[in-house]
């Protein structure tokens, strides 16, 4: 019997492991974006001195997982796994960013989800007794996924408002033993759900269900409400897919407005920089939380918070073989203090 | 059962996203591509005007010399960073005159430049313009034929 298991999808961590160190790396749209004041680094050139968009991407990514290093005086080889993934195909920047770091690494790929996803899988080996320390990262970058997903940069066509704005970024967090907190308390992993949206444009709404789903879950497992939480904050549903996300929650009993954002409305002014509903990205979920919610943990601005990445699970082949989107979300509890 | 079950949840769910997605303000959109693709066109009798007069080439010769200037100067603007600005505004009213379809090739071109001459550049050049180029020229070629025995 797994005695850290709660309900149907949710583990409850016995010996919460904490977040030590976390570091963020952003390109200049980012940088000139509400929270540009949290990020450790901005980028003036997104091509980071690099001679393709992947590798800069790879680079952001290797000098988050750096800097989270640096931050606690520790050194690489310190580190016994890194967990990792980003949105290109075969995971090329976080594979090429492990190659340089020799960190023992596990790739993952939940699309947007994954910086949850290597979160609560950190926490699980650490509080496993598996792992001293892990990482956790993330990357995104607005021109590699462009071109990836949708259409060449200098193509003179229109975005729909709907559509999102990839983030450019990197964000890595120290998962350890250790008595100085935040700490991750609570997983709950989620489920692919795909409620039948096509439009790749539209990816809040394809997301949504899933967000929903994961956090109902998660209130159902851990018997809490969302009073319970300072903050719960979605990785990148954007301003309608949050809307939809909220008006579903409702319908499963669970009234979450004031305490509600998602990181893709937080990282963009959209009225300014015309960024439509919001960030998107694996990197957007990875800069907010290391940037902007870490420091705001350790200070204890924020108590108790539910981190929800969202990930749209399609690619190019799945979208032009005309199948929907199934979607996925992961969602961590993270608490400053540790209460036992 | 269960699975007919789902689909009308997700019918119910796709036009409850339908009605309450943003829908872009299509009359200010028109008025845009109206003025931008007219002016493109303007620009294009323009020169059109000036090459038959100034170049002495036949109606038609003049016609090919302007499709080739409009070609280069959408390629340019791509290329300097400009068009894909106009067309963020003007929607069709960019991308349908020839400039656009000069847009098209270019912008995965210098894309793609990363991937190699072969299979980036030449290769990737295509994926836009290369589906009009596909049924653009074969129904020319049954408009042809079909013209050749009704004629």
């Amino acid at each position: 019997m797994a005695i850290k298991r709660m309900g149907s999808q949710t583990v409850k961590l016995l010996n919460p492991p904490a977040i030590i160190s976390a570091s963020s790396i952003v390109g200049p749209k980012e940088g000139q974006g509400p929270l540009a004041s949290y990020f450790d680094k901005i980028l003036q050139d997104d091509m980071f001195g690099e001679d393709s968009w992947e590798k800069a991407e790879s680079k952001m990514m290797k000098e988050a997982v750096r800097g989270a290093v640096d931050k606690v005086d520790l050194k690489i080889p310190d580190i016994n796994y890194l967990l990792g993934g980003d949105l290109l195909n075969q995971l090329m920047s976080t594979s090429f960013a492990a190659r340089d770091l020799q960190i023992p690494f596990y790739g993952l790929y939940g699309a947007c989800s994954t910086m949850a996803e290597a979160l609560g899988l950190a926490a699980m080996l650490v509080d496993g007794g598996f792992a001293d320390r892990c990482i956790a990262t993330t990357s995104s970058h607005f021109s590699s996924a462009e071109r990836q997903f949708r259409f060449p940069l200098e193509l003179g066509n229109q975005r729909a408002l709907t559509s999102q704005w990839t983030v450019t970024g990197s964000g890595a967090a120290l998962v350890a033993n250790n008595n100085e907190g935040p700490y991750i308390t609570h997983i709950t992993t989620g489920k692919v759900i795909d409620y039948g949206i096509v439009d790749a444009n539209n990816m809040g709404a394809a997301m949504a269900p899933a967000a929903a789903d994961t956090i109902g879950r998660h209130f159902d497992d851990t018997s809490q409400l969302p009073e319970d939480y300072d903050l719960i904050i979605t990785g990148d549903l954007g301003r309608y897919g949050r809307d939809i996300a909220s008006d579903l929650l409702k319908t499963k009993g669970y009234e979450v407005v004031k305490n509600f954002t998602d990181c893709g409305i937080e990282i963009f002014d959209w009225k300014k920089q015309d960024t439509h509903a919001g960030g998107s990205g694996c990197g957007c979920s990875a800069v907010v939380f290391c940037g902007y919610l870490f420091k705001q943990l350790r200070e204890m601005k924020l108590n108790k918070i539910l981190l929800v990445s969202t990930g749209a699970l399609f690619s190019p082949t799945s979208a032009q073989q005309g199948e929907s989107i199934p979607c996925i979300a992961h969602a961590v509890t993270i608490e400053s203090k540790k209460m036992n | 059962m269960q699975k007919k079950k789902q689909t009308v949840q997700n019918k119910k769910y796709q036009q409850y996203v339908e009605k309450n997605s943003p829908k872009p303000d299509y009359f200010r959109n028109c008025i845009w591509a109206f003025l931008v693709g007219g002016l493109i066109s303007t620009i294009g009798q323009f020169i059109h005007n000036q090459i038959e007069k100034r170049m002495g080439l036949s109606h038609l010769d003049a016609t090919n010399a302007t499709i080739l200037v409009m070609i280069f100067i959408g390629a340019l603007l791509t290329g300097i960073g400009v068009y894909d600005v106009i067309g963020k505004k003007a929607g069709a009213g960019s991308i349908v005159p020839i400039t656009g379809f000069a847009n098209s090739i270019v912008s995965p071109a210098m894309e793609f430049k990363r991937e190699g001459f072969i299979f980036g550049v030449a290769s990737k050049m295509f994926i836009l313009a290369g589906p009009v180029l596909v049924y653009g020229i074969t129904s020319s070629v049954i408009v042809g034929v079909i013209y050749y025995f009704i004629k």
